[in-house]
């Protein structure tokens, strides 16, 4: 019994790249939900699949009250809700399609380092640390950007390169100024910071699905009719488990990064509600003004 | 001792030293969440979803001396 390796296996070259196992189920999760995202279009508009659209209403409703107990406003909460939920459901799907029959044990007898191995046609594919890394970049990538539309430039640099709060402090005195350098410090700690939330949103994803995948090897290996079964229940659980905590934490850092209140002493200077799109003048090319209007208001 | 058995030493020992400290962190956390439950056995359904989140934070750090384990 061969053990899945770290790396996910290449079953065939597109060009220049290499199309993996775990890719072809990246590509089924995503061609999944473009299909519902249609049929649910198609039944809202026109009543087709009512079943379909109830049940979406149904999660959509309750990921929306779950974002709202994190970020405390609802504003934000449907701000956020697009790439938080789609994350969810994304991951909790690619983990469960990992419990389907035949992923890791349908394949293809492919040379691998010289001998012919059987290589499994599907894998799950967030136990793909590519899979994860881009999912973990996107994510800090979002609070980034989010932090950058809600704060503006300025406000969101300032948390990490404090170079305003110096300014500030030399008006204060030479005990205001060490502070301000000793937040600068922390500034730039930071930012390290931000490149650990990327590495430990990737790799608890990773492990957790990559491990499940080499326990369902072994477990299966071993005896294949009882012994599997708590198990394959454990890894459903996991599956399920994992995409929340990742959700949650792409949501409280969204929360934090877009939070105002970071210092006291300059809250007086700052606004304290987003300014509608009308005010501020911008044009949100995606979205229609009375949208806006009305998520903001 | 030869490279490749020293590796494989290795290997076993990263995962043995780095599961010890998240296990126990693991077992506070629930029997933390046992002892909240046990005052107030109304509030386990409002508990159980955080507890879950704990646990899932503190195993993280098992999981990544399992990928360094399996990175050896």
């Amino acid at each position: 019994m061969t053990l899945p390796p770290a790396a996910a296996e290449t079953l065939w070259m597109l060009g220049p790249l290499p199309v993996t196992n775990a890719m072809v189920n990246g590509w089924i999760a995503v061609i999944f939900f473009v299909i519902v995202a249609g049929m649910i279009r198609i039944g809202v508009k026109t009543g087709m699949f009512k079943g379909l659209v109830f049940t979406a209403e149904a999660i959509v409703e309750w990921l929306l009250s779950e974002a709202q107990k994190v970020t405390g406003d609802r504003a934000r909460a449907m701000r956020f809700l697009p790439i938080v939920g789609a994350s969810f459901l994304l991951i909790l799907f690619s983990n469960w399609l990992g419990q389907m029959p035949g992923t890791g044990s349908m394949g293809i007898w492919l040379p691998v380092r010289g001998e012919l191995e059987l290589v499994p046609l599907l894998r799950p594919a967030t136990s793909d640390v590519n899979f994860t890394l881009a999912l973990g970049m996107g994510a800090v990538l979002a609070t980034h950007i989010f932090g950058f539309t809600f704060l503006g430039f300025a406000d969101h640099m300032s948390k990490f390169v404090n170079v305003r709060g110096i300014g500030r402090a030399l008006k204060k005195g030479p005990i205001a100024l060490l502070t301000a350098f000793i937040e600068l410090g922390i500034g730039l700690i930071e930012l390290i910071g931000e490149v650990a939330k990327i590495l430990s949103l990737c790799l608890r994803l990773f492990g957790n699905i990559f491990a499940g995948e080499v326990l369902m090897t072994v477990m299966l290996g071993l005896f294949a009719y009882a012994i599997p079964l708590p198990f394959m229940a454990l890894e459903i659980l996991v599956g399920m488990v994992q995409a929340t905590v990742f959700a949650m934490l792409t949501l409280a850092y969204l929360t934090v990064a877009t939070d105002r209140h970071g210092h006291e002493a300059e809250s007086s200077l700052v606004r304290q509600r987003p300014l509608l799109a009308s005010q501020t003048g911008k044009r949100l090319w995606w979205k229609k003004e009375r949208e806006i209007e009305a998520v903001q208001a | 001792m030869d490279p490749i058995s020293f590796v494989k030493l290795v290997k076993g020992l990263t995962m043995a030293l780095g599961g010890m400290i998240p296990a126990l962190s693991v077992g506070f956390i629930g029997a933390k969440a046992m002892d909240s439950i046990g005052r107030n056995p109304e509030a386990a359904g409002k508990l159980f979803v955080p507890m879950l989140l704990g646990m899932a934070f503190a195993e993280a750090i098992a999981i990544y001396s399992l990928v360094v384990s399996f990175t050896l």
